[in-house]
């Protein structure tokens, strides 16, 4: 899809647009009209997966109504550019404020996202000044999508962890002619970001997460294990304690990802395999989707249009194993002892899988300047609430600026 | 595919064949021809899953040279049929032996298996003589499909566990006229034969077992969550050990079918998906059918492996087998409380050998154990003529 000159220097930083084949698109409806489904499911809830209905609801409208070519138009609205790092092609929207003080601000999406989950909050965070925001609240947006993701290469060969993401996006960012940005994350997008602040480059002004992964080293044992909560907790982290400890037993697509992703051939060949395999994330979220096809009961600012966008770039890009294999080349926990200096922001959304407490972000983040339980949003934060997220970003950020 | 005689009793046992119309065959080539693979993964070896050169021979061979019709004419050569059992329509095939004083036995496939599993001990079993045996030595043979799997009914509500299957069998022996009888299996039938001991049925009277539910309790908690070699076992047992806490780091498609089988509508919709998925049992037996794709036929053919998943396919079970992970609430090999005859058979590269000890303590009554120079998980299918002279040898004390 890209034209790509060869001659280019590997570091060189090359435009790119989305401009998918229109026999590309056919051959998607074609094969969801094709689909061969199975039985029902032999329950009347979801406890056994994606429920054949909702299913059937999505195909149709993604083999008749659904438009990619809008998707493509909000993509390439944006510049986007390509360049090598580490061996390997980095997709990423590179959007500066016309603010020149602003922040530059790398944003990491997740599992199973792409870049367009973080479309919404690109003109709030770079033009705040007509959103509400002021001019000093301004960012540079950098968003890439990460290897094996979207538009970005596919690692050919092991050890595209996310650590060696968090390395490549401070050489991204550096490329760029950022000597000092920030770095924000939700689900995959959080642990590269925490990884980043690990390792602590010194270009690295401070970190945002919404989903902190932060659990001190007895709870994160208990939860390996399956065994009682550690004694002591407060209501607060043994609510947080039991939701995670839920999480460890429905997190089947994720262990599965993680165990044999070559064996998931089905996610290349079939659009609705696919769907449902990246829809099957967590129970809210799930729960909202349905719903938001099924009845049109609206999903924050998260329309039919939003979920498929980010499945229909999957199909395009052939990325449903490139995607899944992240999770065999992660060898850390789910929650980790983080042990974090840089300055670190943190937004708990009521949905979100788990809500971290504060005394576990607190004991994290020892520099911690932000940290905020927000009223309604989940898993995918800059997608579902952008403006909420937007506001929680500035001022998660404003005591950093110099 | 099956002509129902609709004014027949639920109870009825009515002839079934099988006849797959030619369009199906022609549009599951489509599908294969119109295939979209991943990219190959970024190992050498299978630690990714089923490698992509591995897929491509397959499907190469399932689009050309394969044929759908020399299984169906194996399939038909038996007798089968299908009878309603507990509101559901159970398909099995019923070989009845020349020998009228042969032992009759109900042989339960797994998954990702079916009936042809055990096409190729129906002869050795039932007609012995052919085969260098003795009369003596002969089976009546029964071979269900499991609820959900192959030409048996799909269940539409819930409650068809393998408690309920192995319910489910003892009626069907019934239903046929043998007040005596004995059970076998491997993988789920192992456990639904193991459950099916457990009914205190005096008709059933033993069981032959080649993946044995003799894992002590406290050894299977342990391998399950990956803790060091319990201390104080003998070198098998820690073998064995080894073996069953490397099966539960693999193990994870069966936890997703588990939790989450309707998700997996790639297997409904994706010939290669479907074949890709149901190969990927275990290390071993991935390994075995990566060879015969490479033209090393040990064991199993190319075409055992993909009538096997053609059959899926066909039958549209992909989703409807996955179900019975999700149905089932107990141990896989834990001891079910067996105090029946059991005659244990343990196949070198099955999940785990199982050890004497171990098969003693689950079993006070175990009346025959070997263990074989070879075979893997699919014993039936692999090691037909191993597997047959295991049966033989394993029940002759229980006839009369």
């Amino acid at each position: 899809m890209a034209t790509l000159e060869d001659d280019v220097e590997a570091t060189a930083i090359r435009p790119f647009h989305v401009n998918v084949p229109e026999a590309e698109l056919t051959e998607l409806r074609r094969r969801i009209k094709a689909t061969k489904w199975p039985d029902r499911e032999t329950v009347t809830d979801a406890s056994q997966g994606v429920q054949l209905a909702f299913m059937q609801a999505l195909a149709r409208y993604w083999a008749t109504d659904y438009d990619w070519r809008r998707c493509e138009a909000r993509l390439n609205a944006h510049p986007q550019f390509i360049t090598e790092i580490d061996g390997l092609d980095i997709h990423f929207i590179h959007a500066r404020s016309r603010h020149q003080d602003a922040m530059p601000l790398i944003v990491t999406h997740g599992w199973p996202g792409s870049p367009i989950e973080q479309l919404k909050i690109i003109d709030p965070l770079t033009n705040p000044t007509v959103h509400g925001g002021s001019a000093s609240d301004a960012f540079h947006v950098v968003i890439p999508s990460m290897a094996g993701y979207g538009f970005s290469g596919k690692p050919t060969t092991p050890g595209w962890d996310p650590a060696r993401m968090a390395r490549a996006w401070v050489a991204l960012m550096k490329r760029l002619g950022y000597r000092r940005f920030a770095a924000q994350g939700g689900d995959w997008g959080a642990f590269v970001t925490n990884l980043m602040a690990q390792q602590a480059p010194p270009e690295l002004i401070g970190i945002h997460v919404n989903f902190s992964g932060a659990a001190p080293p007895d709870v994160g044992k208990a939860l390996q294990s399956g065994g009682p909560p550690p004694a002591g907790l407060s209501a607060e982290e043994r609510r947080a304690y039991d939701q995670m400890a839920f999480l460890y037993q429905h997190v089947p697509t994720q262990l599965m990802m993680a165990a044999h992703p070559q064996t998931l051939y089905g996610l290349a060949d079939s659009p609705v395999a696919l769907a449902a395999w990246m829809i099957d994330h967590d129970v809210a979220s799930y729960g909202h989707i349905v719903k938001l096809f099924v009845d049109g009961e609206p999903y924050g600012d998260l329309t039919r249009d939003d979920i498929l966008d980010n499945i229909t770039l999957a199909w395009l890009t052939n990325t449903g194993v490139s995607s899944a294999r992240l999770y065999v080349e992660y060898k850390g926990a789910f929650f980790n002892d983080y042990d974090i200096s840089v300055p670190a922001a943190v937004s708990v959304f009521p949905e979100e899988v788990y809500q971290a407490p504060r005394s576990w972000t607190e004991r994290a983040y020892h520099n911690l300047v932000h940290f905020n339980a927000l009223a309604k949003g989940g898993h995918f934060a800059a997608w579902e609430q952008p403006q909420l997220f937007s506001q929680e970003v500035r001022a998660g950020f404003r005591s950093l600026r110099g | 595919m099956a002509k129902l005689a609709d004014v027949a009793e639920a109870t009825a046992i009515r002839p079934f064949q099988v006849n797959v119309p030619e369009a199906e065959l022609t549009e599951l080539r489509r599908r294969i021809n119109a295939t979209r693979l991943p990219e190959k993964e970024t190992v050498a070896d299978f630690s990714q899953g089923v490698p992509l050169a591995t897929v491509q021979k397959l499907a190469r061979y399932w689009a050309t040279e394969y044929d759908w019709r020399k299984v169906e004419a194996r399939l038909n050569a038996a007798p089968n049929f299908l009878t309603e059992i507990d509101g559901l329509d159970i398909h099995f095939i019923h070989v009845r032996s020349k020998h009228e004083n042969a032992l009759p036995v109900v042989v339960t496939h797994g998954w990702p298996g079916s009936i042809i599993e055990q096409l190729k001990i129906v002869d050795p079993l039932t007609n012995p003589t052919a085969h260098g045996r003795s009369a003596s030595d002969a089976f009546h043979v029964v071979i269900p499909s499991m609820p959900g799997y192959g030409f048996s009914g799909k269940p539409t509500s819930t409650g068809w566990d393998a408690q309920r299957i192995a319910r489910a069998w003892i009626v069907l022996m019934k239903r046929l006229g043998y007040t005596k009888f004995v059970a076998q299996g491997g993988d789920w039938g192992a456990i639904v034969t193991e459950l099916m001991a457990t009914q205190g049925d005096p008709a059933l009277i033993g069981v032959h077992t080649s993946m044995p539910n003799a894992v002590p309790v406290e050894i299977d908690a342990a391998a399950s969550a990956g803790k060091p070699v319990p201390p104080g076992l003998s070198d098998e047992e820690r073998r064995a050990y080894e073996r069953l806490a490397f099966f539960y780091t693999q193990v994870y498609y069966a936890f997703h079918m588990g939790t989450r089988p309707q998700t997996l509508v790639g297997l409904a919709d994706s010939p290669v998906g479907l074949a890709t998925f149901l190969i990927d049992h275990d290390a071993r037996s991935l390994e075995l059918i990566a060879r015969s794709f490479n033209g090393v036929a040990e064991g199993l053919t190319r075409d055992d492996v993909l009538d096997n998943v053609t059959l899926f396919w066909l039958t549209n079970t992909g989703v409807s087998a996955a179900r019975l992970y999700w149905e089932y609430k107990l141990g896989f090999f834990v001891p079910k409380g067996v105090t029946i005859p059991v005659a244990v058979s343990s196949f070198p590269d099955d999940l785990y050998p199982m050890p004497r000890s171990w098969a003693e303590r689950a079993y006070p009554n175990l009346i025959h154990y070997n263990t074989l120079p070879k075979g893997g998980h699919f014993a039936a299918w692999e090691q037909p003529a191993l597997l047959t002279e295991e049966m033989r040898v394993g029940f002759r004390s229980l006839r009369n």
